[in-house]
């Protein structure tokens, strides 16, 4: 065999030299369209290395920095200031306003209701539904029924201080367990449940109704009122409507008088901005049934 | 790296045009030692790019060709920098899409974005304007103004500029990489490149402010989508035009292909009437012309061709119609006193009437030239009228999916919809905003005055507004309603001199 590599008569391509069965492979060079984009990846690959952050360097704790001194968290950082500053002085603004004010400048409304509902959806929504829609034991928010009052001062001191909450200040109130501790027999609650239910216009059994009027004055109109429609004061809701918190049925009045309720809402006044809680105020009020 | 064939064609086989062996094709005349490279017994499966050498072509297509070529260019690249005023706090660019503020402007016509049947119309437009176009003179768009066409026109002048006409490129092709050959190359690309790179700066300016840009572009001020695009438009302007030329009309462009169905036998086509010309062959000052044709095989008109074919051979796919062969053909038959139009524009059916002896006829209105053109009036008719009683005013509403409706304590009930109200005039105005369909609904919106029947809203000049409303229905009209009421909201001017309507409805649940 000659030094010269043999060169193959149909393609006129170097062969590798190797055999097998019979079966030579050529040696065809790799495409120069590819070979200049492979070494040109390796050319960008070195720029790259020198401009951005690469190799780490884990005895020192550190990384090869490179000279842009890339780095997403420090952008992270600078956007996040960045971010304060643009809204700082609506956040002061709206601080600084007071609440039935702020619907008199336009801009300051909008912002608060965008920050409103951004910071509803991250913080309310979870219980009350997106939107404010309520669901089986939080309340709905889009309606007019309000518990502890609908002004915005209202909203903003429910927000701040939380319902039954850890809060010195919290909204309280407590609904007696009358069936657990024994204060009414089973008897007793079957009359004071249908009592309730003629409240709101629906049929009970006469007899039981009337039976059940004396029992509500006696334990419930403290709270709910003689009428049966709520008080305030006390977040006791008003039975005559048909908006219920715990649903309206025979079953959950029924289980609402036997075990009570008390709902708790949280006190928000230790993870919310002033100026956030401000927001979520209006934003609450605008969702058509402020007063 | 395998070997390299500098020229291919003919040239490089037969040794090129040399002093000494001139070839005379009449009196006069001079036989050019070239070969169609892309004559179609010469096409392979594969085949690496057989450079052609343009020459020079002298004539009236020539100059029609200079002359569009003047023009169009000038109005890519000076369009950008047409001012015109749209008063305070709008761009004063007179062509301009601008993808930030989302608006396109073109003089006194701005689109939005939901405007955009406008560029479907635009679109339609152009399409039925080419087919027409092709139909009545067949590929005049390749030949005259697609940017591919006049782009590498450009370069293949710059480029004889540099090197010298064909004979003088043929000739540096052949020559090692050095000395003069060198500084040429370097000269030409270093050329070309900053027309590639004019081009895709222009066209950057397009999209923004032109002069800010222009201020910025080279101080690093401007935005990094400028320099990408600009980059992007480079790279491609430079290869297409200087590098791959006619392979991206023959290979890439999918129009030569479709335009075979748009041409008949009555489309103008660049046409070798080979009646007359043939049977060729060179010619003797003083013989007759009787008995041959008026071909003298001096193949001129292969020469000049940008796409390297032969026109002789008849249509091809890869001719553009760009008529320089015409003009080759006529300066030859002006010296050989033979009468012009050998090479000309002509229609199939006449050729063949021409063989036959008979007179030519020219059929204008065929069925699908009258068809893209009522296509193209139609689409303009419609356009115009669009534009013209193009409102001012727009309203989108949005239904309130969580909650759909709310039930209120007094059994009346509400629904909340969120309106945007499109204000296109370039003022502010007041409008009122009110509701059809419910009688005794009242209207109610956060953070504006209403009195349950309307709401008053400003509008700011050339922005959307989006307002939350309620609409609250009592109890006793509620009882009346059927689960889902059809309304319109309305939105109009306080003079009610331009009105938006919006069909929506409103909802009561299971009742």
């Amino acid at each position: 065999m000659s030094d010269r590599p043999e060169v193959d008569d149909h393609s006129g391509t170097e062969t590798t030299g190797h055999e097998w069965d019979g079966i030579k492979e050529l040696n065809t060079p790799l495409p120069r369209w590819w070979l200049t984009i492979w070494f040109g990846c390796i050319a960008i690959a070195l720029v790259y290395m020198v401009l951005m952050p690469s190799w780490p360097l884990p005895w020192a704790n550190t990384y090869l920095k490179g000279l842009r001194h890339y780095s997403e968290r420090a952008n992270f950082e600078t956007d996040m200031v960045k971010l304060a500053k643009s809204r700082g002085p609506d956040e002061i603004k709206l601080a600084n306003t007071a609440l039935d004010q702020v619907e008199n400048n336009p801009e300051l409304l909008n912002f608060a209701l965008a920050a409103g509902k951004s910071a509803f959806g991250d913080n309310c929504a979870t219980c009350h539904g997106s939107g404010g829609v309520g669901i089986f034991g939080y309340p709905a928010l889009v309606d007019d029924v309000w518990l502890w009052g609908g002004t915005l001062d209202d909203i903003k001191y429910t927000i701040t201080n939380g319902v039954r909450s850890t809060s010195d200040d919290t909204r309280f109130s407590q609904m007696p367990a009358f069936g657990r501790d024994g204060l009414l027999s089973k008897d007793e609650i079957k009359d004071v449940v249908d009592f309730v239910i003629s409240l709101s216009g629906k049929e009970a059994d006469a007899a039981a109704v009337k039976r059940g009027q004396a029992i509500f004055v006696d334990n419930c109109t403290a709270c709910h009122g003689e009428d049966g429609k709520g008080m305030r004061d006390f977040g006791a809701p008003d039975l005559t409507d048909t908006d219920w918190l715990y649903a309206g049925d025979r079953a959950a009045i029924t289980e609402t008088v036997t075990n009570s309720r008390n709902g708790i809402m949280p006190t928000w006044k230790d993870r919310l901005e002033p100026w956030t809680i401000d927001a979520l105020a209006i934003y609450v009020h605008s969702l058509g049934g402020g007063e | 790296m395998g070997k390299t064939t500098i020229i291919g064609g003919s040239p490089g086989k037969s040794g090129g045009p040399r002093a000494s062996t001139i070839i005379h094709a009449a009196s006069g005349v001079q036989k050019i030692d070239v070969t169609a490279v892309n004559k179609p017994e010469h096409r392979e499966l594969y085949q690496k790019r057989v450079p052609i050498y343009p020459k020079l072509a002298h004539g009236l297509y020539r100059k029609i060709k200079w002359a569009l070529l003047f023009i169009l260019l000038g109005i890519y690249y000076l369009v950008p920098f047409i001012r015109w005023d749209r008063g305070p706090g709008a761009p004063d660019q007179a062509v301009l899409a601008d993808f930030a503020g989302r608006r396109f402007y073109f003089f006194s016509i701005e689109i939005w974005p939901q405007e955009v049947y406008y560029i479907t119309g635009l679109l339609m437009l152009a399409a039925f304007g080419l087919f027409l176009a092709t139909a009545l003179f067949g590929r005049v768009w390749c030949g005259y103004a697609c940017p591919q066409t006049i782009w590498t026109d450009l370069f293949i002048a710059v480029e004889r500029m540099v090197e010298g006409d064909r004979n003088a490129r043929i000739k540096l092709a052949r020559q090692p990489l050095r000395g003069k050959k060198l500084v040429k190359k370097i000269i030409k690309h270093t050329a070309w490149l900053l027309i590639s790179l004019l081009t895709g700066g222009i066209f950057v300016l397009y999209f923004h402010d032109a002069p800010t840009v222009v201020r910025g572009f080279f101080t690093g001020q401007a935005p990094m989508s400028a320099y990408l695009f600009t980059a992007i438009l480079t790279f491609t302007t430079y290869s297409l035009a200087g590098l791959m030329r006619e392979q991206v009309c023959t290979y890439m462009c999918p129009w030569p292909r479709i335009q075979g169905a748009l041409t008949d036998k009555d489309s103008f086509e660049v046409t070798y009437r080979e009646y007359r010309g043939e049977p060729r062959g060179p010619h003797k000052k003083n013989d007759s012309w009787d008995g041959r044709g008026d071909c003298i095989d001096c193949k001129l008109c292969v020469a000049v061709c940008p796409m390297g074919i032969d026109i002789r051979d008849g249509d091809q796919l890869e001719c553009i119609n760009c008529a320089l062969c015409i003009d080759a053909c006529d300066s030859v038959m002006e010296k050989i006193g033979r009468p012009k139009g050998l090479i000309a524009y002509d229609t199939g059916r006449n050729t063949k009437r021409a063989e036959e002896g008979k007179k030519p006829v020219y059929r204008i209105f065929r069925a699908r030239t009258v068809l893209y053109g009522a296509l193209v009036f139609g689409i303009s008719a419609l356009m115009l009228y669009g534009l013209f009683t193009r409102s001012t005013l727009d309203l989108n509403t949005l239904r309130d999916r969580s909650p759909t409706f709310v039930r209120l304590s007094d059994g009346s009930v509400r629904n909340g919809y969120t309106l945007k109200i499109i204000n296109k005039a370039t003022v502010a105005r007041d409008l009122d905003v009110s509701l059809d369909g419910i009688e005794g609904a009242r209207l109610k919106a956060i953070g504006l005055k209403s009195d349950g029947k309307t709401i008053t809203v400003s509008a700011k000049p050339d922005k959307v507004r989006a307002i939350k409303i309620y609409i609250t229905v009592p109890a006793e009209v509620v009882k009346t309603l059927t689960p889902s009421t059809p309304i319109s909201i309305v939105v109009q001017d306080h003079d009610g001199s331009e009105r938006a309507l919006n069909k929506t409805v409103f909802l009561i649940g299971k009742s």
